[in-house]
């Protein structure tokens, strides 16, 4: 069975010199070494599977992140999502692919049925089932019916989160990339959320990839976890697998990194290799 | 013909978000076009206090009017460019640049979208400010040629829209200071079209560049249609290096963008940092 995303020897580097950098080698002054974000990873993702990766901030999470969301271009190795190559074939991916980033990204002076409706109308959904679908997702997440036409940054970044969600869902993706989507949420907020994913994953046919740094998170909704340090995939299996006896997944992730997770907060995270 | 209404839909979409955005910032709108028609007042005021200055007499009537076609041209083409160059600050600002070149439409559905709306919505503002200073002066518009202003408009902006996709592309090559690059540009348009004066009176070396600024044309073109109502036809003389200039600056624009943003994607340049 084609596996739902096949990541073969991906690697990505930064080069912190940016547009200066092409000068400064013109003009042969030294330069910074490129920082590498990911190192040859190698993964495939099952079909219909949560599939988590878990790593400290900088280790390349949010990196492999866009690189499978078709926002960074790989430097070698490639991605593949149900076949199809994240470079070459970018506009086949989109379309049954969705992301959802730590940052809920709105126009925030928008309404959450104003910031769908643009959604759906750019996804290409016939405009009245997309207007009665929204609602009915938007009511699912408890999101209610007063504030659905009132500007998002009204709401708690809770529920800013659950209506990024709902947007990932209204274009029916076949693959969900749930980039740190509970960082940075208050307790309440946060079970909220990923109770939605929980629901997600049980109700509909869809592959999940959750990049997270919350242990109890990654064992509660993932069937499978890797643990991604410096850019390289050090471990690979079943939550339950990656436990040695009497040990937390937090433990386990001690020992195999040599280091606790570390976490900024979500406004910290660099653009092309937050996590 | 499905892929196309799409992609026409999507465009749409563009259209729809700004005007719900620029409904919600209303109250930012309103003083912005009040600076706006300040500003043109203002201007439109140097041709009678020029007479006082002067301390002789000229046809100051004449005058007002050039001014008034200046301001209210340059009003539209710089919120045309404005909008159109702003495009991708806009998404990142707001935060929103990824999931939109995440969504599965063409990059040129985004530019067009974002174009009509700049067109409309500074249309929208022309009008406005037109309007209100025509009521500040007593403007003899009996003899101006109102179609054959519309179609230099027309035509004129598609011309600047393509030097706004060129400036819309530099803040994905450059995170901050791709944004400060666009407001040089637009200063320099500024400088250099022949909004209160004609070129002429620029040095020989600053004139040369009104040569290559569509905002030029337009505004020769619009004078010609509104001061002396001359004819449709006799404007044809007018668009040919508009349209020109247009043949260049959209393609090369359109394509300049796609490099940008190819650029963006391989450095990771796409989100700004923080």
């Amino acid at each position: 069975m084609q596996p739902a995303v096949s990541i073969d020897h991906l690697v990505k580097r930064f080069d912190p010199a940016g547009v200066g950098g092409a000068w400064r080698r013109a003009l042969g002054r030294p330069l910074k070494d490129p920082i590498v974000a990911l190192d040859a990873i190698s993964v495939q993702v099952r079909r219909g599977e949560v599939y988590g990766i878990v790593g400290s901030n900088g280790s390349g999470k949010s990196t492999l992140a866009r690189v499978i969301a078709t926002l960074l271009l790989p430097d070698s190795g490639s991605v593949r999502v149900f076949g199809h190559d994240v470079v070459r074939e970018a506009r086949t991916v989109r379309r049954f692919m969705n992301r959802v980033s730590v940052e809920a990204s709105f126009f925030k002076k928008l309404s959450p049925l104003e910031n769908l409706t643009f959604t759906a109308r750019i996804y290409g959904l016939p405009a009245a089932e997309a207007h009665q679908q929204i609602f009915e997702i938007l009511k699912r997440l408890d999101i209610e019916e007063k504030a659905i036409r009132r500007p998002m940054d009204q709401m708690s970044r809770g529920q800013q989160q659950k209506v990024a969600v709902a947007r990932a869902l209204l274009t029916s993706p076949v693959l969900l990339i749930l980039d740190e989507p509970t960082t940075g949420l208050d307790p309440r907020s946060k079970r909220e959320v990923q109770d939605f994913i929980r629901e997600v994953r049980d109700t509909h046919d869809a592959t999940v990839i959750l990049m997270t740094h919350d242990m109890d998170e990654a064992e509660q909704l993932c069937n499978r976890l890797a643990v991604i340090e410096k850019g390289r995939i050090l471990v690979e299996d079943k939550p339950s697998a990656l436990r040695r006896e009497g040990e937390t997944l937090e433990d386990a992730f001690i020992r195999l990194t040599g280091h606790a997770v570390e976490v900024h907060e979500p406004d910290e995270t660099a653009a092309g290799g937050g996590g | 013909m499905v892929p196309l209404r799409r992609e026409l839909g999507a465009s749409y979409a563009f259209v729809e978000r700004n005007f719900r955005a620029v409904r919600r910032y209303w109250g930012w709108e309103v003083v912005f076009l009040f600076h706006s028609i300040v500003s043109a007042l203002t201007v439109a005021y140097i041709a009678p206090g020029g007479v006082v200055v002067a301390g002789q007499q000229f046809d100051a009537d004449r005058l007002i009017l050039f001014l008034v076609v200046g301001t209210v041209v340059w009003a539209y083409l710089d919120s045309v460019f404005d909008s159109v160059a702003f495009m991708v600050s806009w998404e990142r600002w707001e935060g929103t640049i990824e999931s939109t070149f995440m969504a599965p439409i063409r990059r040129v559905t985004f530019i067009a979208g974002s174009s009509a709306f700049a067109v409309l919505y500074s249309f929208a503002r022309a009008v406005v400010i037109l309007v209100v200073v025509a009521l500040f002066f007593s403007l003899d518009l009996a003899a101006a040629n109102w179609v054959g202003a519309f179609a230099v408009l027309a035509i004129g902006s598609l011309g600047l829209l393509g030097i706004g996709i060129m400036a819309a592309a530099l803040p994905l090559l450059f995170l901050e200071r791709g944004s400060q690059m666009t407001v040089v540009v637009q200063a320099s348009l500024l400088l250099v079209s022949g909004v209160y004066y004609p070129v002429e009176v620029l040095p020989d070396w600053l004139e040369w560049f009104s040569v290559i600024s569509p905002a030029t044309y337009v505004l020769n073109a619009m004078r010609a249609a509104v001061l002396d109502g001359v004819t449709l036809v006799d404007l044809l003389p007018h668009f040919g290096p508009l349209m020109l200039i247009t043949a260049v600056t959209m393609p090369v624009g359109v394509w300049v963008f796609g490099w940008a943003e190819r650029y963006a994607l391989r450095h990771g340049r796409l989100k700004r940092s923080g």
